[in-house]
């Protein structure tokens, strides 16, 4: 157990140096959030929005960027596979859903870059005054919404694999998932039939977590419910990650782009 | 002259083939139809909450700004490809004039940027109940042209300086957030600070942008032809730009050897 933790602790660490490596692609990963915060919060202030709706609209686009950094998870076996690493790993006597899993933490941890800067710009570019109204529940909000959008990225990873153009899977789902999510617009303001779509994703409960903490509702349910989805989505990707290596190994096609 | 016109439809289109993989054709539905529907529904519910603009105002905009994804991303391409390829040495080792080289590969890319904002726009009138009047439809397609045109002067822009920066689609991706805020996509020009209005009028898709819902509100050729001059003259501003940047940029290259600098 503590040899597993001492694994994910160093794989996390060395991957987010490596994303790290670029200052051009940090930076986006920092602003891209930000021009839709701004555009969003633009349009709020324009419809003359209360306080507490410009402060659920923040932490909504706060949230964003943290799973923008994630859609990058599509083409991270891709990634891998071009790098010529991927054989190294399915090849090594750690499970392959184990190496996944900190390279998913390492991109949400990046997401946290933007998370920082949205409630930064909020507050100084748009003078939104967010008062946290419970601090140790928003931090277990963050802690459980990261882990459970690292997770919801390892599915992707593991589902999209087979797909050459992997990245454009990727980047179609930034936007669905914002919208789905209720990260800018509330989940209640969508049409009915979507919400059931909604209610099966852990950032919905995530976002709402984070909102309830500030402003001090109780946020168990929502926690409960996001931690719960993370951990379907670790179940489900491990079974499918298993199945993909097996076939890989069986038609030879692990190294095949 | 005609090895010039073989350069610029040829060349153009060939580049443009190899831009997207065509073993894969399906790239081109999530990247061109989902993201864009995706982005005006996005907004039109935020205005819908917020209580500011309707649906229309939305569905243009967002629709007309998505033209600028394949303008800015192929042209930026252009260069980082052919770079990632090893054959950018040799394409600007070839005795072929670099301005049909370069204004050959854009030719399509106006077309696709106009193809994707009219499906974004046709899906998301459908999808958001929106009504266009059939009167309007005829400027309405030229503004989406001209707004094409004008995205892809400043892609032209930003492939001169993929030429020097690596990451060409993160600069691709920080132009289009750019325009998402100041092009008055989302947000009325006039609500905007005055220092972001002054740098809006700067920008393409700004003018484009007003003349499209000018003429989806069936405006006269009048107004919505004079604004649409202005963008117009904003692209090809850009393009000759990033047409006299890429020759410097060109040259700088040869003479520092960064051409195939990763």
């Amino acid at each position: 157990m503590s040899g597993t933790l001492r694994f994910l602790a160093v794989a996390w660490w060395l991957h987010l140096k490596s994303r790290s490596r670029s200052a051009f692609d940090g930076l986006l990963s920092v602003v891209w959030p930000l021009f839709f915060a701004t555009a969003v919060l633009l349009m709020y202030r324009a419809g003359n929005a209360g306080d507490a709706t410009l402060v659920a609209a923040v932490v909504g686009a706060a949230a964003m960027g943290v799973w923008s950094a994630t859609t990058l998870a599509s083409s991270s076996i891709e990634e891998e596979r071009a790098q010529g690493t991927l054989e190294l790993q399915v090849g090594a006597p750690r499970s392959f859903t184990i190496q996944l899993i900190p390279i998913m933490l390492s991109m949400t941890t990046v997401g946290l870059y933007s998370l920082v800067a949205v409630f930064l710009w909020g507050r100084f570019v748009f003078g939104i005054e967010i008062v946290v109204a419970s601090v140790p529940a928003f931090l277990v909000a963050i802690a459980v919404t990261v882990f459970s959008i690292a997770m919801l990225g390892f599915l992707l990873a593991v589902s999209a694999v087979r797909y050459r153009a992997a990245w454009a899977l990727g980047a179609a789902l930034e936007l669905p998932i914002w919208l789905l999510c209720g990260f800018l617009v509330p989940v209640s303001a969508l049409p009915g039939w979507v919400q059931p779509l909604s209610w099966l994703l852990a950032p919905t409960w995530g976002v709402s977590a984070l909102r309830a903490a500030v402003a001090g509702h109780t946020a168990v349910d929502d926690l409960l419910r996001c931690l719960g989805l993370g951990v379907a989505y670790i179940l489900i990707g491990a079974v499918q990650s298993h199945r993909l290596v097996r076939s890989a190994r069986r038609h030879a096609t692990l190294a095949l782009t | 002259m005609i090895a010039a016109l073989r350069v610029l439809l040829i060349g153009g289109m060939t580049s443009y083939r190899a831009l997207f993989n065509w073993l894969t054709p399906w790239i081109l539905i999530p990247t061109f139809f989902v993201t864009p529907l995706v982005q005006i529904l996005l907004f039109a519910y935020v205005g819908r909450v917020a209580r500011v603009g309707d649906d229309t105002y939305y569905l243009i905009g967002n629709a007309v700004q998505y033209a600028a994804i394949p303008c800015l991303f192929a042209m930026g391409r252009t260069i980082s490809g052919e770079r990632r390829q090893g054959t950018l040495g040799i394409l600007l080792a070839s005795p072929a004039p670099r301005v049909p080289l370069f204004l050959g590969r854009a030719l399509p890319v106006i077309v696709n940027g106009a193809v994707v904002c009219a499906v974004a726009l046709g899906l998301g009138a459908l999808l958001l109940g929106v009504r266009i009047p059939l009167d309007g439809l005829p400027l309405l397609a030229v503004a989406i042209v001209v707004c094409a045109f004008s995205c892809t002067g400043l892609g032209l822009l930003t492939a001169a300086v993929a030429l020097r920066v690596r990451e060409a689609s993160v600069l691709s991706n920080l132009v289009f957030g750019v325009l998402l805020i100041f092009a008055g996509v989302n947000v009325p020009i006039a609500s905007l600070p005055g220092w972001m209005s002054a740098v809006s009028g700067w920008l393409p898709l700004t003018h484009g942008i007003d003349a499209a819902r000018r003429a989806a509100a069936g405006a006269s050729a009048g107004p919505v032809g004079e604004l649409l001059v202005q963008e117009a003259a904003l692209g090809a501003g850009y393009a000759l730009a990033g047409l006299a940047l890429l020759a410097w940029l060109e040259r700088e290259s040869r003479r520092m050897a960064t051409l195939e600098v990763m």
